[in-house]
């Protein structure tokens, strides 16, 4: 038995497609289609195809890096310039502002919403002079490729509701989420390794409570095969990835020539369509044993590149290792990558943690951009940085307590940025009023951002859809409009 | 164009059209129409546009609008077929920014509809099923029972013959999986190859579905049904007790309860007159929801989550309809009103639950609940609150005599006069210390401490009881130079810890009710020395070199005898040489004033007022609180032992697993909600089912119990087909209708609508008995069919919907895992029980351990529970079992099985240590049954696939064990490596390169396709 040429045998699969094609006259796409939705009949392992119809747009990009900022970065603090409230420092926010806005349990009874403005001072960077806290000076250096949205609002209060209504578009888990759409929907462009991956990390005294549940990632009720793959920084990047100690590489490669071998001969004999794809099951998981490791190892990087993303990328696991294999992978034809990190909930400790986290988070994020930029990735490459829901321009805790304070949830109106792909270099878009409290001007919704993600990834977000329980789901549920505005 | 349609529908499964044949609206225009019409000529009001219906009869033919959507008998003059065909972008429909575009053909096939007569039908599974005849004159000689007889009948129009019987291995294989989750034993192997009785298979079904693993088998899927997991979910994913219900799960299905009652008993149980804890336990089936604890959640928010989470998977589970659909408003396709979604919450909406789990660490079970144990541990139980309450009878008795009425007299006063305690002074006659430590009385009756540094001693004081008898205890500390520091202790630091403190008045232990001090240095407090921990104690530092005090008050007066009072100082806390200096010991017989923080400042006030001034109420709360206080100690033995009791009921209550169930003790109002918000409510609704299904018997409750009834009720169209189906899916992968969770009107049309309708009925009116059913579907020749696929097969049905072969499908992670363990003999095999930690690695649970609210560390299982059967495996709601793939997520209620192939899966089964451990295991199994290295390829094909290998197969084999074996003969390091995977101990005797070559063959066996399917 030669090893299996893993091309050839996807020339093989079309050509049993259009075996079917041919017999259905005239229909094939749809029958086609219908076959591919099956999942006993799922032909390859990883549908390499696009759905049919799809792209319904020119796409303004192939690959997205969600830069998840997991817990509510402050909005108040390094996005919204409002120098008006130095004035009204710990005086009463007023109620008309404060309407009655959806706080959660652990503010929504406090008896007072004393105001307490930015931290740190704001200043201007770049071309498109944006404001922004001195906490971000590394973003600031890149704010010319960047949009800003600074009239983000979602119905959420809470953290698991919010990310997953973020990432799902509804609040209940269950739904596939953003990236399972998009690989779907427009199939993979790697043959060695997953269309979609995942890695987590936290801030470095993991202050934050807020777990990364794996239906973030999740495929809902499309195929399993289109969840994310999570990569971790441990021994094995990919569960079950090394081979049990004593396998060897040249063993594994031998004995899975053998099982195919043994495969080949039980479809003769049984001519079962999936021993066909179970062969090609393997010989893909033996090439992601293959390829994964090389990813994960970052001792080729010149140490210019390394410094660029900061001293915490020599940590296995920390976001600025992470930022640098996003880059890795996307260069590698992997679509989707979501970088969940952890450590923006400041209820108590924002004196001294928004700091902190901003260390952690603002040059590797900058770096990154950057690093795709200067390798011509950008321009197909989405980076989005986004959060379930920012945080109140009020106090939570006692003020006077100088490590104890900080602030609660807010969904209302909050800033994520985007960068490439697309999106409109070295612009801001939307406002909230003088208080960084209500939106003033052209609000985006969850389901907004959403389907412009699609949108620049060449998807109709009302078209792509998944017939589940006899109903046609969508990512944007029935809701979503694309933000023309923010796309270049 | 004919061609395409057939071809068209073929696919679709809107089932058969022949040119000859009558378009059938259920079958081939209601599926166009609700796709494509509905959503906006439907059934939602609010949606309607147009005000035109073309959902009903009377909507689309309606004479008073002109033109006429639909003119029955002229589809030219119908305006519907004008706007189809349109090219004008005003008139077309559906509009051109709709989602779906009609096809030609569609229209087509609409207009011949209309053509002949646009005659509606009633949506078929909402129509009751009606026993239809039984198909006569197709193959009748190969027919084995009626479910055949109907399926050959669907071949007649394709001329298709049934494929040959699989062989008899491939039959027990499968039957084996499907019935029990396990492949056969060789033994079983044997017996029924060597079996040439006519009814060897029929035996061998009887024998299977009475064996205790099919409840195992068949619980999988109702616990995806049921999203079944070991934990919570969300931030602090707390653990519960379900397993409980889980265990009735299988115990119900291994009884084979009839599904009318296992019905009744999960939706209400607890509601059934006089019910049992069985029954009460079934009811934990509705409460495996989801339950969020994270800061901050609203739990009037989480609690209506649960609710609707209710109705979901009742309407899903049961109904097949997806009834979720109107919770923010009417069902677009179905006659469901947003109304009957709340109708029907509001038969869960009676729970005692706040909706957010309580907090804790490691357990997080949310009231309502029940602790379940033994019979002999609730018999245990029965009887202490038995006891229990004799003593309260004693202790009641006790506070009317006329002591009690004194003592309370006393304590008033003393609490309004508030008189200083007498202190004497009272020498010990008998000092002792242990380790070497030696103490002295001093002249001033104080105890000086000398001798050894030890780290820890007891201290052993006699002191005689005054005439007077004895109230409380008092130790004075103090310093003196003589000491570290000129402290009072003999600690470096001049501290001391006294650990713990133990009375003795002859052979009666003596309880201290009270205890202070002067000064206590932070959480080393009087109170630290009577508490559970050894360790902790009091202490004074750093205010070492200050007298200081420490008094007890006995729960009962002492009276004065002989044998003197004898107290035992331990300082045996961490804080080594932590032992008294000097100190003195007092002894007082004066009425304590009662202790004042134990009362409300109301209680107190009362207390301290003039006993003439009472009014009676207050002289009875007065009395209530004088009880609880009891100032002279007269209640204390009763209270003690009322207390010793209690203590042990509550530590054995403690100890039973507590299972959520269902109760209707909170009854509420349930309001339907604008938008599906449950901040919006608008108008009342009570319970009630559907409007569009048969209406609950008049003499039904209108409360859970009834909704059960009501589902199992004759009259139900619905219930007995969803099932059914879901049984046919268990064994052909798809059922006949392909969405088994919507029998509604965008849901798949039945393949085979009249055989769905006969076993409906069977399963009905034969007591709605389960295994009978499933014995009639495997002993049925469509079952027994080969699963081979032949060209012709493979273009005509790919997706093997007409059933002329078996269907092949990759067996589940749970089960490949089960064969695994069965083949290499490690199966743990008992039933039932608390959740097992069999292999994961770590890091899976670690990443959860983001929240220091928890310990997330995986406790792994030792021993026998590392091979327990999937099903124990504890689920972790945050994330599912490391080495089980394509599993549901156990979030909402799934009624389908996912079978995917990724790379991801075959990493599992080729790496995960439980594969590699049964290989070895495996390996070392077949080494012992055989010396002869030539036979050990076929010995270990024989024992994962069941067969024996062919020529070609075996030649593989053969070559791939020699590659191994000349690899590991070179490299014994590798080899060593390989046979130290998992803790089932090896045997060392055996040549170390035969059994890491003979383990890396059986991995590979275990990776074949033909090892991880059921064919």
């Amino acid at each position: 038995m030669t090893p299996m040429n893993p091309f050839l045998h996807q020339q093989q699969l079309i050509n049993r497609r259009q075996f079917f094609g041919k017999s259905a006259t005239g229909i094939g796409t749809l029958a086609l289609s219908s076959l591919l939705q099956n999942d006993l009949l799922a032909a390859p392992a990883l549908s390499m195809n696009p759905l049919a119809g799809l792209p319904h747009l020119p796409a303004k990009a192939k690959n997205v890096i969600l830069l998840w900022q997991g817990g509510g970065p402050s909005q108040v603090d390094l996005f919204q310039h409002k120098p008006g409230l130095e004035k009204l420092r710990l005086t009463e926010l007023p109620a008309s502002v404060r309407g009655n806005t959806r706080l959660s349990t652990m503010t929504a009874s406090q008896s007072k919403y004393p105001i307490l403005p930015a931290l740190k001072p704001f200043r201007q960077y770049g071309k498109s002079g944006r404001w922004l806290s001195e906490l971000l000076p590394h973003t600031g250096s890149i704010a010319d490729d960047l949009c800003f949205i600074d009239s983000m609002h979602t119905e959420a209060v809470n953290h698991a509701p919010g990310v997953t209504f973020f990432l799902t578009g509804s609040q209940i888990p269950g739904r596939p989420s953003i990236g399972a759409w998009g690989t779907y929907g427009l199939g993979a462009m790697s043959q060695d390794l997953p269309s979609f991956v995942v890695m987590t990390s936290s801030d470095a005294g993991k202050t934050c409570g807020q777990l990364f549940f794996d239906y973030y990632w999740g495929s809902g009720f499309l195929p399993s095969k289109y969840q994310g793959v999570r990569f971790r920084s441990e021994a094995d990047p990919v569960l079950y990835l090394n081979n049990p100690a004593g396998i060897s590489r040249s063993m594994r490669r031998t004995a899975l020539d053998d099982i195919a071998a043994m495969n080949q001969h039980h479809l003769s004999q049984y001519g079962d369509p999936e021993i066909d794809t179970r062969i090609s099951q393997y010989e893909m998981a033996y090439r992601m044993q293959m390829s994964v490791p090389e990813l994960t190892d970052i001792s080729d990087e010149t140490p210019e590149l390394l410094e660029m993303y900061g001293p915490d990328v020599q940590r296995n696991g920390s976001f600025a290792r992470n930022c640098l294999l996003a880059r890795k992978l996307v260069e590698r034809g992997v679509r989707f990558v979501q970088l969940m990190h952890a450590g923006w909930d400041q209820h108590n400790n924002l004196s001294y943690q928004l700091e902190n986290q901003c260390r952690d988070t603002d040059q590797p994020a900058a770096a990154l951009v950057k690093d795709l930029k200067q390798r011509g990735l950008l321009d197909d490459t989405i980076v989005l940085w986004v959060s379930e829901f920012g945080r109140t321009v009020f106090v939570q805790g006692n003020i006077e307590n100088g490590r104890g304070h900080g602030r609660d949830h807010f969904g209302v109106g909050y800033t994520i940025w985007g960068a490439g792909g697309g999106f409109k270099p070295g612009h801001s878009h939307g406002e909230t009023d003088d208080f960084a409290y209500q939106v003033t001007k052209d609000p985006v919704h969850v389901h907004d951002m959403q389907a412009t993600l699609m949108h620049l990834l060449g998807i109709n977000h009302e078209k792509l859809t998944f017939r589940f329980q006899g109903r046609d789901f969508r990512l944007t549920d029935v809701h979503g409009k694309v933000v023309q505005q923010v796309i270049a | 164009m004919l061609r395409c349609f057939i071809l068209f529908l073929c696919i679709n499964w809107s089932g058969l059209l022949r040119a000859e044949e009558k378009i059938s609206y259920n079958q081939h225009i209601r599926p166009i129409l609700s796709q494509k019409c509905f959503a906006c000529h439907g059934f939602d009001a609010k949606k309607r546009e147009a005000d035109l219906r073309l959902d009903i009869f009377d909507g689309a033919t309606d004479a008073t609008r002109t033109p006429r959507a639909i003119v029955p008998g002229d589809a030219t003059a119908s305006e519907m077929i004008k706007r189809m065909r349109s090219d004008d972008p005003d008139e077309i429909m559906p509009p051109p920014d709709a989602v779906h575009r009609m096809e030609k053909s569609e229209i087509d096939l609409i207009a011949r509809w209309i053509d002949a007569g646009a005659i509606y039908e009633k949506h078929w599974s909402f129509e009751k099923p009606v026993r239809p005849s039984v198909p006569q004159g197709s193959h009748d000689s190969w027919v084995k029972n009626p479910i055949d007889s109907f399926i050959a009948a669907g071949w007649k129009k394709d001329r298709l013959q049934p494929s040959p019987e699989a062989d008899r291995a491939t039959l027990l294989r499968r039957l084996s999986f499907d019935l029990t989750g396990l492949p056969p034993s060789d033994a079983e192997m044997k017996e029924f190859l060597q079996d040439t009785a006519p009814d060897a298979y029929e035996k061998v079904v009887d024998r299977l579905l009475q064996m205790p693993h099919y409840g195992e088998r068949m619980a999988l899927s109702w616990l995806d049904a049921a999203r079944y997991a070991d934990s919570n979910g969300f931030q602090q994913d707390g653990d519960t007790h379900q397993y409980v219900w889980r265990d009735w799960l299988i115990r119900s299905l291994n009884e084979n309860m009839p599904f009318d009652q296992f019905t009744i008993e999960q939706i209400a149980g607890d509601l059934i007159p006089q019910a049992s804890t069985s029954q009460k336990v079934a009811t934990g089936f509705q409460r495996c929801h989801l339950l969020n604890g994270e800061g901050g959640a609203i739990a009037e928010e989480q609690r209506n989550i649960i609710l609707f989470d209710r109705v979901d998977v009742t309407a899903t589970n049961w109904l097949g309809l997806t009834l979720a659909c109107a919770q923010c408003h009417d069902h677009k396709y179905d006659p469901l009103t947003q109304k009957d979604f709340y109708s029907m919450m509001a038969f869960f909406n009676q729970v005692p639950e706040s909706g957010v789990p309580p907090g804790g660490s490691q357990y997080r079970i949310a009231d309502p609940a029940i602790a379940v144990g033994s019979d002999e541990q609730m018999k245990q139980l029965e009887q202490w609150d038995a006891e229990i309450k004799v003593i309260e009878g004693e202790e009641q008795a006790l506070t009317k005599v006329p002591e009690f009425e004194q003592s309370i007299t006393d304590a008033t006063l003393s609490m309004r006069e508030r008189k200083e305690i007498a202190w004497m002074p009272q020498s010990p006659v008998k000092l002792e210390a242990s380790n070497g430590v030696t103490l002295t009385l001093e002249a001033d009756q104080s105890i000086f401490s000398a001798g050894e540094q030890a780290a820890m001693a007891d201290y052993v004081l006699e002191i005689p009881i005054p005439q007077q008898g004895l109230t409380g205890i008092r130790f004075e500390l103090i310093p003196d130079p003589r000491l570290p520091m000129g402290g009072s202790g003999r600690a470096a630091s001049g501290n001391a810890v006294l650990s713990k403190l133990i009375i003795h008045h002859g052979d009666q232990e003596l309880r201290v009710s009270h205890s202070r001090a002067d000064y206590s240095q932070g959480s080393f407090s009087p109170e630290a020395i009577f508490d559970q921990d050894p360790q902790s104690g009091w202490a004074f530092h750093p205010d070492v070199k200050t007298p200081h005090w420490l008094e007890m008050q006995l729960a009962a007066p002492v009276k004065h005898s002989a044998s003197p009072l004898k107290l035992t100082l331990q300082f045996q806390s961490s804080h080594l040489v932590h032992m008294f200096g000097r100190f003195r010991v007092m002894l007082t017989d004066a009425l304590f004033p009662l202790e004042e923080k134990q009362f409300t400042p109301a209680q107190l006030a009362l207390l301290k007022k003039d006993p003439a001034q009472l009014s009676d109420a207050e002289r009875n709360e007065l009395r209530t609180i004088m009880i609880a206080a009891d100032p002279k100690g007269l209640l204390a033995s009763v209270q003690s032992r009322k207390i010793d009791l209690k203590n042990r009921r509550d530590a054995l209550a403690n100890s039973l697993p507590k299972v959520m169930i269902m109760s209707d003790a909170q009854p509420r109002k349930t309001m339907i909600f604008d938008r599906g918000s449950y901040e919006m409510p608008t108008t009342e609704v009570t319970s009630d089912t559907p409007a569009m299904l048969p209406p609950m018997a008049a003499d039904l409750p209108k409360n859970r119990l009834g909704l059960a009834k009501w589902l199992m009720a004759p009259e139900n169209p619905l219930t007995a087909r969803v099932q059914v189906n879901r049984f046919w899916q268990h064994y052909f992968a798809h059922g006949f209708v392909k969405s088994a969770e919507n029998f509604g009107l965008l849901g798949d049309a039945p393949t085979h609508p009249e055989l769905l309708d006969w076993l409906a009925v069977e399963f009905r009116e034969n007591g709605w008995d389960m295994k009978k059913i499933h014995r009639l579907i495997v002993t049925s020749a469509t079952y027994r069919q080969s699963s081979k696929v032949t060209p012709a097969l493979l273009a005509l049905d790919p997706e093997n919907r007409l059933y002329a072969r078996a269907t092949r499908f990759r067996n589940s992670s749970l089960i490949l895992r089960d064969t695994a363990l069965r083949v290499s003999g490690l199966l743990t095999t008992d039933l039932f029980g608390k959740p097992v930690y069999p292999y994961q690695p770590p890091t899976i649970w670690d990443s959860l351990g983001i929240t220091k609210e928890r310990d997330f560390s995986y406790p792994q299982s030792q021993g026998a529970d590392l091979y327990r059967r999937s099903i124990y495996t504890f689920w972790r709601r945050t994330v599912a079992p490391g080495n089980m793939f394509d599993t549901s997520a156990r979030r909402t209620c799934v009624v389908k099985h996912s079978l995917t192939s990724t790379p991801l899966h075959a990493l599992t089964t080729l790496n995960d240590i439980t594969w590699v451990e049964a290989s070895r295991v495996l390996a070392e199994k077949i080494i012992r049954q055989s010396n002869d290295r030539r036979q050990w390829p076929t010995l270990s094909f024989q024992a994962v696939c069941q067969r024996a290998p062919d020529a070609t197969e075996l030649g593989i084999l053969e070559k791939s064990f020699a590659s191994s074996l000349a690899e590991f003969q070179r490299d014994a390091a590798a080899a060593t490596q390989l046979l130290s995977h998992g803790a089932a101990p090896r045997d060392v005797t055996l040549p170390v390169s035969d059994h890491a070559a003979l383990t890396h063959l059986c991995l590979s066996i275990f990776n074949l396709d033909e090892a991880l399917t059921r064919q």
